[in-house]
C-alpha cells in the first residue's frame, strides 16, 4: 500500500443555507479543495461523495454524478460514487479515498460530503436521521436519537458518578471553540447553567446538548505522498484510516455506555500509525449528543474509562490543554450537515496540522484524529493524520 | 410504513417471538437467522427455533422523552427503557402506567400489549409491547446475554501511554 497525502481541503459555511442548494454547496466545497491542492481537474481520477441521505431531504438520489457534472467536470467522465452509513458517511467516503489511492488504483482524488437538511421541516429531519439508529426495533416503540443517547447519559451517570454538568460543559466549551470558527453555525457563548437549564429533550439531555441540523459541505483532496511536494509545502499524511461496525441497535452492544466500534477503529488507526493516544494533539470526535463527547474520549483512548466527566471538568480538553478537542466547535457549533461532518473533520485537523487556523490554532498540532460516528454507533470511522517536516 | 411491513413482524411486536440457537442455548429477540455466538456461524444456520419471552425483565437504562418521535406526540412525556428480560435479551420500549418519576434503574417490569401509534387519521394503527411495572416477578435475568461474544478487540479501550487519567 502506498502512503496517502491530503493535498487540499475546503469547506462551505455550515448552517441554515436556504439560499443555496444542494449542488452549489457541494460545488464550492470541492472546488476550494481543488484550488487548495493547486491540482487541475485533469488529473483526477475519481470523486467519493459522503451523504446520509439526500433521497428522503431533497428526493434526489445518484448525486454523485449530478455533482461530477455541475463541477464541469461531466466530460471526464470520471468515477463518481456515492457513500452511506449515517452520521459516519462522510469519514467513510474519505476511507475509500484512501482505498483508492493507497492501493494504486487511482492517483488523484477528490473526497466530499455533503448534506441539505433544512429543506425538511425539523419533525421530518428528526424522522429521517433517526432512521440510522434500528428502524423497526427501536423508532417504532418511540425511540428517537436523542432518547437513545440519552440512555447511555442515565447509564454512564449510574455506573460511573458522571454528572449532568459534565455534558453539559462539552457544549459549553463547543460554543466558546465555535465562537473563533467563521465557519460555524452558532457562534454564541454559553453558560453552564443555560445549557443544564434548557428545554427537555430527551432527560437528562436538553435542548443545549443536541447538535443542530445543519446544511453544509466540505471536501478534500488526496494524492501519492511520494508526490505530494509537487504541491504542497505542508503535505498532511494520512497515517491511518480504519473503519469498525457493531449492532444497530443500542440495546444489542455489549456495553450500553461504550461504543465498541469505535474502540475497535481507534485500536486499529493506532496500530496501523504505530502511533498511542498521547502521541495525539488534536482531535475533532462526535459531539451530536453531549454525552457522546465523553464516551468517545473514553473509547478512543484519551482517558479512562468512566473518568472522562471530572477530566472535561477540570479542562483537560480544552483548546491548548492536553489533548485539544473540537477546536472547530464540534457537531454542537460548528454545525451538524450529517455526510459532511466526517470530511469537515478532517479539514479541520489539517488546518490545525499546517498551522492555519488561525485564532483557534494549537501550538505544536504535528499528530491529529478525526472520529466520525453513524447512529448510537453502528459504525464508527477513525483517522489519524500527521505532519510531514 | 406500509400495512405489511408492520404486519409481518407480528408475532415479534405482539408475542414477543423470539429465537433460540439449539446449538449454544442463547436466545435472542427479535428473531435471527444466523447466531451470532457460536464460534462457526454456518453451525447454527437452520439450527434456531421459535423461542417466546415472558415478557419479565428489569430496566437498564431509560430516559424521559419530550421531544417525541413521530406518531408520539400525543404521549409525552413518556418514559423510554431498555429493558433486560430474564431470559437475557434486551429490548427498547416504553414504560408506561408509572409516574415518570418513580422509574429507576433495576425496576422490574412486564411487558403488556398496548397501542404504540397510530399512522394519521386513515392511517394503520400499530400495535405491540410496552412494560408496566411489576414486582412479583421473582429472580434476577437468568438467561444468556444477547452480546454474547466479545471480539478480542474490544476487551480493553487503547488507553494510551502516559496521557491516560
Amino acid at each position: 500500500m502506498r502512503e496517502v497525502a491530503i493535498l487540499g481541503v475546503g469547506m462551505t459555511k455550515f448552517g441554515e443555507l436556504w439560499d443555496r442548494s444542494f449542488r452549489e454547496i457541494g460545488i464550492e466545497a470541492g472546488f476550494q479543495a481543488l484550488v487548495d491542492a493547486k491540482l487541475s481537474s485533469g488529473d483526477l481520477g475519481a470523486l467519493y461523495l459522503g451523504n446520509m441521505a439526500s433521497g428522503s431531504l431533497i428526493a434526489q438520489e445518484h448525486i454523485a454524478p449530478l455533482i461530477l457534472d455541475y463541477s464541469g467536470l461531466g466530460a471526464h467522465h470520471l468515477a463518481a460514487v456515492r457513500v452511506e452509513g449515517g452520521g459516519a458517511s462522510g469519514a467513510l467516503a474519505l476511507h475509500e479515498g484512501w482505498l483508492a489511492v493507497a492501493s494504486g488504483a487511482h492517483d488523484f482524488v477528490v473526497v466530499g460530503g455533503a448534506e441539505k437538511l433544512t429543506d425538511v421541516p425539523d419533525v421530518e429531519a428528526s424522522r429521517i436521521t433517526g432512521g440510522t439508529a434500528d428502524h423497526e426495533w427501536e423508532a417504532v416503540f418511540g425511540a428517537t436519537l436523542p432518547g437513545l443517547w440519552a440512555m447511555v447519559a442515565r447509564r454512564h451517570m449510574h455506573d460511573y458518578g458522571t454528572t449532568r454538568e459534565a455534558f453539559g460543559q462539552v457544549a459549553v466549551q463547543m460554543h466558546e471553540n465555535g465562537s473563533k470558527n467563521p465557519n460555524a453555525h452558532y457562534r454564541n457563548r454559553l453558560t453552564l447553567e443555560a445549557v443544564t437549564h434548557a428545554t427537555p429533550v430527551a432527560e437528562p439531555l436538553g435542548m443545549l446538548d443536541c447538535a443542530p441540523f445543519s446544511d453544509g459541505a466540505a471536501a478534500v483532496v488526496l494524492g501519492p505522498m511520494e508526490r505530494a511536494r509537487k504541491f504542497t509545502d505542508t503535505p498532511i499524511r494520512l497515517a491511518a484510516s480504519q473503519v469498525a461496525c457493531d449492532s444497530m441497535a443500542l440495546h444489542h452492544r455489549r456495553d450500553l455506555t461504550t461504543v465498541d466500534s469505535t474502540v475497535v477503529a481507534a485500536k486499529r488507526a493506532f496500530a496501523q500509525a504505530r502511533r498511542a493516544p498521547s502521541d495525539v494533539q488534536v482531535v475533532e470526535l462526535n459531539d451530536a449528543y453531549t454525552i457522546g463527547a465523553l464516551v468517545a474520549l473514553e473509547d478512543l483512548g484519551f482517558v479512562e474509562k468512566g473518568k472522562s466527566g471530572p477530566a472535561f471538568l477540570a479542562g483537560e480538553f480544552a483548546r491548548g490543554a492536553r489533548v485539544s478537542m473540537n477546536t472547530s466547535g464540534g457537531l454542537k457549533a460548528q454545525g451538524q450537515p450529517f455526510g459532511a461532518v466526517g470530511v469537515a473533520q478532517a479539514v479541520e485537523i489539517v488546518r490545525q496540522l499546517r498551522g492555519e487556523a488561525k485564532e483557534r490554532q494549537v501550538s505544536g498540532a504535528n499528530l491529529g484524529l478525526a472520529h466520525n460516528l453513524g447512529g448510537t454507533g453502528g459504525t464508527s470511522v477513525v483517522h489519524l493524520m500527521e505532519r510531514v517536516n | 410504513m406500509t400495512i405489511a411491513r408492520f404486519w409481518r413482524e407480528t408475532p415479534q411486536r405482539y408475542n414477543l417471538g423470539g429465537a433460540k440457537c439449539t446449538v449454544c442455548q442463547t436466545v435472542y429477540f427479535p428473531p435471527r437467522s444466523v447466531c451470532p455466538s457460536c464460534a462457526q456461524h454456518r453451525q447454527s444456520l437452520g439450527r434456531l427455533e421459535p423461542f417466546h419471552l415472558s415478557g419479565e425483565g428489569e430496566v437498564v437504562t431509560f430516559s424521559v422523552v419530550h421531544d417525541a418521535a413521530e406518531g408520539f406526540e400525543m404521549q409525552v412525556p413518556y418514559v423510554l427503557a431498555i429493558v433486560r428480560t430474564k431470559e437475557g435479551p434486551q429490548l427498547t420500549g416504553q414504560v408506561v402506567d408509572v409516574d415518570p418519576s418513580e422509574v429507576k434503574i433495576g425496576l422490574r417490569v412486564r411487558a403488556t400489549f398496548r397501542k404504540l401509534r397510530e399512522e394519521g387519521k386513515a392511517g394503520v394503527i400499530h400495535y405491540g409491547y410496552k412494560f408496566t411495572p411489576a414486582d412479583e416477578w421473582d429472580g434476577r435475568p437468568d438467561g444468556r446475554s444477547t452480546p454474547a461474544p466479545v471480539a478480542s478487540e474490544v476487551q480493553s479501550a487503547p488507553v494510551g501511554g502516559s496521557a491516560s487519567a
